[in-house]
C-alpha cells in the first residue's frame, strides 16, 4: 500500500533533517563539490561544463556518502528493536523496504539541488550547452539510484550502522574498481567486468548521451540490490 | 464464544537449542490469557511466534482464524502488540510515534486524530505528549509501549511483560487497564509475577523449559495441585491441649502454631473430605471457642516452585 511506503519514507526524512549530522553531512557535500567546481575551472581554458565537477563528485564522494545516508535506515530499526513492530505492524517487507530508498533518494535530490548554485554561477558567466548539463545530472542521479540501493542492503545486514556503512562502501569500491579490473584482463571477463562497473556506466552521462543501456545498468543494479534488501530483511524472520 | 489465537504444536529450534516444543493452547474472544514461567521459558519466544515476527519451526498458528504465516497481512492486522523490549523511537515525541504507529497499522486519518487523545489519556501520558521518547523515563516508555498497542483498538493483544519497570503505584492502575481490556479484545500477557497473573487473568499457561507444564484458571490451579489441604483455624483454648486434639483428628497430617497469633494454628490434612468439618466438631466437643476456620489457598509462587521443581527431577 502507497500510504505505508509514504509513511515510512516521510518518518525517516524527518528524522533525517532533524538531527545535526544532516547539516554536518550536508556542508561538507557542498563544500567538496564546490572545491571540485572551482578546480574544474581553474584551468588555461575553462569550458561552462559540470562535467568536471560532477565527475569527481560522483566517483569520488558517492561510494561514501551513500552509505552514509543509508546506514541508519535498517541498522537502526534492528538496533532499537523497532523492527519487531514494523515486522509485526501489518506492513509488508517490501514496503519497508521501498519507503526506506524513498526516504535515502529525496535526502539525496535534496541535497544534491544545493550544486544547483554552481549552475546558476555558469549560466551567469558563461554560456554552458544546456543538453550535457541536465544529461550529467540524470547520470549523477541514476548513479545514486544503484548507490543508495547498495547502502541500504549494506545497512539491513547489521545493526551496527558503521558496519553498515562500511560494508556498502565495500560493495561500491567493488563495483567501482571493476572497472580497473577490466584493464588488467581480456576477452570476455573484460567486457563482464567493465559492464559491472558502476562508474563506467556514467561517462556517456557526463558526455550529454542518454543510452538506455546505462539507463537499464543502474536501475538493474537498483532492483538487484533492493530485492536482496527484502529477502535480507524477509530472512530475519527465519532465524 | 470464537476462538480468537489457536496455537497449535508450536516449535521453535533455535539452532540445535529448542526454544519451546509443541506448545498448544487457545484463546477464546474476550479472555485474558497469562503465560507463566521463569526467565528463558520460552514466553517471548511464543509471542514472536503469534505476532508473524518469526515462524515456528514446526506448528500452526492462527489470529481469528488467519494463519500467521500463510495469511500474515490478515492475521497481523488483528494483533496491537507491546514486544519485551518496548521499542520505540527516541528521536520522535510521544504523539509523533503514536500517529506513526497508528497509521502503519491501517487506521485511517480522521479515525486517529480522534483516537489518539483518548489514548494518551488512557495511559496517563497527557503531560508527556510533546516530550521526545528520548527524555522519557523507563515507566514512561513502557506506557507509551502500551498505547501503541492499544490505539487501532485490535482484536487481538498481545503484551510482552506490560507491567516492568513501572512504578507500585502505576502497576495497579496498569493492571485494572489490562483487566478492563478483557472482553472487548483477547488478551495474551507474560510475566513471571505470579499475583499478577492470577488478578489479571481468566486462565493461566505455565511453560518451563519450553514445554506446558499445566493449563488452568488461577483458581483451580492452587486448588489442582495443592497435595494436601491447608487450614488456619484461631482456637480459644489452652494450647498445650489443642496441639495433641487436632493431632488426632482423622486426617490430619501436622499441626503447626503460628508464631504472631497464640491462639492460631495451621492444620495441614490429607485431600479426603473437608478436613473442617472435623476440626470443628473436635473443638466443640472439648468446649473451647472457634474464632476462625478457614483453607488456605497455595499460592501460585508455591504451585510454580513445585511444578517446576517436579518437572526438574522428573528429568
Ligand atoms: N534469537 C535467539 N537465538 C537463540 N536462542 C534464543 C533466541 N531467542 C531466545 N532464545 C532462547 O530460547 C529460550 C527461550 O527464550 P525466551 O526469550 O522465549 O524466554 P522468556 O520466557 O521470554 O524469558 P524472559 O522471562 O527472560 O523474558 C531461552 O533459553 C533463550 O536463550
Ligand atoms: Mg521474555
Amino acid at each position: 500500500m502507497i500510504r505505508n511506503i509514504i509513511a515510512i519514507a516521510m518518518k525517516e526524512i524527518r528524522s533525517y533533517f532533524g538531527s545535526p549530522m544532516a547539516y554536518v553531512i550536508g556542508a561538507f557535500f557542498v563544500g567538496l563539490t564546490g572545491f571540485f567546481f572551482i578546480d574544474a575551472l581553474s584551468v588555461p581554458f575553462p569550458v561552462a561544463s559540470v562535467r568536471g565537477f560532477l565527475d569527481r563528485a560522483v566517483v569520488l564522494i558517492m561510494p561514501i556518502w551513500a552509505p552514509i545516508i543509508t546506514m541508519r535506515l535498517l541498522a537502526e530499526e534492528q538496533k532499537l528493536g523497532t523492527l519487531e513492530l514494523l515486522m509485526t505492524a501489518p506492513v509488508r517487507d517490501s514496503e519497508i523496504v521501498l519507503g526506506k530508498f524513498i526516504a535515502s533518494l529525496v535526502i539525496f535530490l535534496g541535497t544534491l539541488s544545493f550544486t544547483i548554485w554552481f549552475v546558476l554561477l555558469l549560466f551567469v558567466f558563461g554560456d554552458p550547452d544546456i543538453m550535457p548539463l541536465l544529461s550529467a545530472y540524470v547520470g549523477f542521479i541514476m548513479y545514486g539510484v544503484a548507490a543508495l540501493s547498495v547502502g541500504l542492503l549494506a545497512s539491513s545486514l547489521s545493526p551496527n550502522q558503521i558496519v553498515a556503512a562500511v560494508v556498502g562502501f565495500g560493495i561500491l569500491v567493488i563495483l567501482t574498481i571493476s572497472q580497473e579490473a577490466a584493464r588488467q584482463v581480456d576477452g570476455v571477463a573484460a567486457v563482464i567486468l567493465e559492464e559491472l562497473a558502476i562508474n563506467s556506466h556514467l561517462e556517456d552521462f557526463l558526455r550529454g548521451v542518454l543510452s538506455t543501456r546505462d539507463f537499464g545498468y543502474y536501475l538493474a543494479i537498483a532492483a538487484v540490490f533492493l530485492f536482496l534488501t527484502i529477502r535480507s530483511l524477509e530472512s530475519r524472520r527465519w532465524r | 464464544m470464537t476462538v480468537m489465537i489457536e496455537a497449535d504444536n508450536l516449535t521453535k529450534h533455535y539452532g540445535n537449542f529448542i526454544g519451546i516444543e509443541n506448545i498448544n493452547f487457545s484463546v477464546e474472544e474476550g479472555e485474558i490469557l497469562g503465560l507463566l514461567g521463569p526467565n528463558g521459558a520460552g514466553k517471548t519466544t511464543c509471542m514472536r511466534i503469534l505476532t508473524g515476527f518469526m515462524p515456528p519451526s514446526s506448528g500452526t498458528a492462527r489470529i481469528s482464524g488467519y494463519d500467521i504465516t500463510t495469511e500474515s497481512l490478515k492475521a497481523r492486522q488483528r494483533i496491537g502488540y507491546l514486544p519485551e523490549t518496548v521499542p520505540l523511537y527516541t528521536d520522535m515525541t510521544v504523539s509523533e510515534y503514536l500517529t506513526y504507529m497508528g497509521t502503519l497499522r491501517g487506521m485511517p486519518t480522521a479515525n486517529l486524530k480522534e483516537r489518539l487523545p483518548e489514548v494518551i489519556e488512557t495511559c496517563g501520558l497527557q503531560e508527556y505528549q510533546k516530550s521526545f521518547i528520548a527524555n522519557l523515563s523507563k515507566g514512561y516508555r513502557q506506557r507509551v509501549g502500551i498505547g501503541q498497542a492499544i490505539l487501532h483498538d485490535p482484536d487481538v493483544l498481545i503484551l510482552d511483560e506490560p507491567t516492568i519497570g513501572i512504578d507500585p503505584i502505576q502497576v495497579v492502575e496498569t493492571r485494572q487497564l489490562i483487566r478492563s481490556l478483557g472482553g472487548k479484545h483477547t488478551l495474551v500477557l507474560s510475566s513471571h509475577i505470579l499475583p499478577e497473573v492470577s488478578m489479571v487473568c481468566d486462565r493461566v499457561i505455565i511453560i518451563h523449559e519450553g514445554q506446558v507444564v499445566a493449563v488452568d484458571t488461577p483458581a483451580n490451579l492452587s486448588s489442582h495441585l495443592q497435595r494436601s489441604q491447608r487450614v488456619s483455624a484461631t482456637i480459644n483454648g489452652p494450647s498445650n491441649e489443642v496441639m495433641p486434639a487436632l493431632r488426632e483428628i482423622q486426617g490430619v497430617q501436622d499441626v503447626h502454631r503460628d508464631s504472631d497469633n497464640p491462639l492460631a494454628y495451621l492444620i495441614e490434612a490429607r485431600l479426603d473430605g473437608d478436613i473442617r468439618e472435623s476440626i470443628a466438631q473436635a473443638i466443640v466437643q472439648k468446649g473451647w471457642g472457634l474464632l476462625e476456620l478457614q483453607s488456605v489457598e497455595m499460592s501460585l509462587e508455591e504451585i510454580f516452585l513445585e511444578l517446576t521443581t517436579t518437572d526438574r527431577e522428573s528429568q
